[in-house]
């Protein structure tokens, strides 16, 4: 190896410098996608959301009238600011019960156990059939409602009440108790949710040298010790990806989405949809850099 | 000796947590199929069985009818071809321009590789509704920065074609580019340096390499991105109804589906439109249009699972 490197003095440097340029070659078409449909559209969207724009049969007129959009959209519209804390509440909301439920599934799905690969391709279905326009059609099922009545509540109903008066009773904080039964009465949306997650988990743990759990079996530590002090450390990394990721992918759900592609292609309001549309990506940003902010404090690297 | 054993605690936990862990996989995997089974099961039923309070699950009275209102309202032939070939041409040409993407920035570093995969990143955490309205602009106006009119005098309007999907799929900016770039980075890093050194030495350029050194071992990463690009251009709607305003594709024909149905109804028995019968129906659309995916998955999972775990999506 050593002197191959000291062989290739000089021809290493045009190597690299090939490498360069192939790399800029291959690089070149998302380079170019990436300026005509990311940031030159992520400018004008910002421009736009700073002027009034009015579409006529000779073209458009954009005029800056400073912040009045994002005035108006917070101030004036009437749904834009209960629209944007209900998704962004539910969001909060859902985003650590799928990564912890996601990372507990990954747990069990790594385990041996008969029909473990039945139990991971039906695990993985929702990454497939929970996206885009079926999810948004799913819930509006009356003849799945209708059957639901009709069979006792066969998945609804599975008794949550009576968890809840047990909880309640043994002195768990209320705040706690809603949580926790919501979490179960929702409990199709988070599975279908967390197919992603589960594959990022999945593979992260697989990735854990099997050295260290065998090591500590040899020292005695039970499959819960092994679970908190090895696989939880081990896998850190991926919890902020993981939330990173929910919180992307919930983009696609959100009212907000629905409700600025209303105000832009239905009212061809387009100035004040833009500014909707900022509201919201900086409302999200400002979320991830404090999740960032917390989570990358705790995580444990290798290195 | 054996039964000591068999009734030592030790046995009993491990029992008890095989237990639970079977009811816990059993009851879970249930709340996943059961939307599918109940459409399933809603599908192959006789409008007649729908009030009836007996049935609930199995059927009484079989039929296919509501298939065949589905189909003809749908357009449901000429739909999924029409999706098959837009999510075909967009996942084998994303999948291309980020395999090259994610090599370059994997491997083949240049100067400010490192911020403009900065820029992949930022294609990630931007919601594609704060784009949307400027690159439905762009594309209404289609002008190349000025490229286009200089040649033939005006710009031309790529909205309701599949242009825009072409054009973002080559660049590598099609719907969740982002993430596919960087998981073909991810698994690129993984491969060892050594092997790329070796055929170098070998006399292989770095085009070649890439086709036939690192490409061959990126099937695992080839896989995934194929699968996610495929299945989200499917089902995706955001995108669609945009660029496509008239095009017959699965996800715009479900989401229109309702409309459909109730205008279909109302043209022929004035007070046909049972809410429960439209929903019957709505119910077996949503079965055809997942049933291609269904189809798919059930002969790529075993690859998909098994490959996602050397994907190195971890890094």
């Amino acid at each position: 190896m050593k002197s191959i490197l000291k062989f290739g003095g000089t021809k290493r440097r045009t190597y690299a410098e090939q490498k360069a340029l192939w790399g800029f070659i291959y690089v070149l078409p998302w380079l170019l996608g990436f300026l005509l449909f990311f940031l030159i559209p992520l400018v004008s969207s910002l421009r736009y959301s700073f002027s009034s724009i009015e579409a006529n049969a000779s073209g458009m007129n954009i005029s800056f009238i400073g912040i009045s959009n994002y005035v108006e959209a917070l101030t004036v519209n009437t749904s834009f600011n209960r629209t944007l804390t209900t998704s962004i509440v539910n969001m909060v909301i859902n985003v650590p019960l799928i990564v912890i439920f996601s990372l507990f599934l990954a747990v069990l799905l790594n385990q041996r156990f008969v029909g473990r690969a039945i139990a991971r391709s039906i695990f993985f279905l929702p990454v497939i059939l929970a996206s885009g326009v079926i999810a948004n059609l799913e819930t509006t099922s009356l003849v799945q409602a209708i059957n639901e009545q009709n069979a006792g509540g066969a998945v609804s109903g599975l008794g949550t009440s009576e968890l809840t008066r047990i909880m309640i009773n043994s002195g768990v904080s209320e705040n706690i108790v809603t949580y926790l039964t919501s979490a179960v009465d929702r409990i199709y949306q988070i599975v279908s949710q967390s197919g992603v997650q589960i594959l990022i988990f999945l593979a992260g743990i697989q990735s854990v040298s099997p050295q260290l759990y065998e090591a500590s079996k040899i020292e005695g530590a039970t499959g819960y010790e092994a679970f908190w002090k090895i696989t939880l450390p081990m896998v850190s990394p991926l919890i902020l990806v993981n939330v990173i990721y929910t919180v992307i992918d919930s983009f696609s759900r959100s009212e907000m989405t629905k409700l600025i592609q209303e105000t832009g292609f239905t009212n061809f309001n387009f100035g004040l949809s833009s500014a909707m549309a900022w509201i919201y990506f900086l409302a999200i940003m400002v979320i991830l850099l404090i999740i960032t902010f917390f989570i990358s404090k705790r995580i444990f690297y290798q290195e | 000796m054996i039964i000591a054993r068999l009734l030592s605690p030790e046995s009993w936990k491990r029992w008890l947590w095989t237990v639970v862990r079977l009811v816990l996989m059993a009851g879970l995997s249930f709340v996943i199929l059961y939307p599918i089974l109940q459409k399933i099961s809603t599908a192959i039923k006789d409008k007649s069985d729908l009030y009836s309070p007996i049935v609930v699950f199995i059927p009484e009275h079989y039929s296919l009818d509501n298939f065949k209102q589905a189909i003809s309202i749908m357009d449901y032939w000429h739909t999924l071809f029409n999706t098959f070939t837009l999510s075909a041409m967009t996942t084998i040409l994303t999948a291309v321009s980020c395999a090259f993407a994610g090599y370059a920035f994997a491997r083949l570093k240049f100067k400010g590789s490192n911020l403009l995969f900065g820029g992949v990143i930022l294609t990630i955490l931007v919601p594609p509704t704060t784009i949307l309205i400027p690159i439905y602009m762009n594309l209404k106006d289609f002008s190349l920065m000025g490229l286009i009119p200089l040649l033939t005098g005006k710009s031309v309007n790529l909205l309701d074609s599949y242009w825009p999907f072409f054009l973002t799929s080559v660049t590598a900016n099609s719907l969740k580019a982002g993430l596919y770039i960087f998981i073909f980075r991810q698994f690129f890093r993984g491969i060892p340096k050594e092997v790329e050194e070796a055929a170098y030495i070998d006399g292989a350029g770095v085009g070649k390499t890439f086709m036939r050194i690192m490409l061959p071992n990126a099937v695992p990463a080839i896989v995934t991105v194929l699968l996610f690009s495929f299945v989200w251009q499917w089902n995706d709607s955001f995108f669609t109804t945009t660029y496509l305003t008239s095009g017959k594709v699965m996800s715009t024909q479900l989401a229109s589906l309702p409309h459909n149905l109730s205008i279909m109804l109302e043209g022929g028995v004035a007070t046909n439109k049972d809410p429960f019968y439209m929903s019957m129906v709505q119910d077996t659309g949503i079965l055809l249009a997942i049933l291609p995916l269904i189809i798919i998955y059930l002969f790529v999972q075993r690859y998909f699972v098994e490959s996602i775990e050397r994907t190195g999506i971890v890094g």
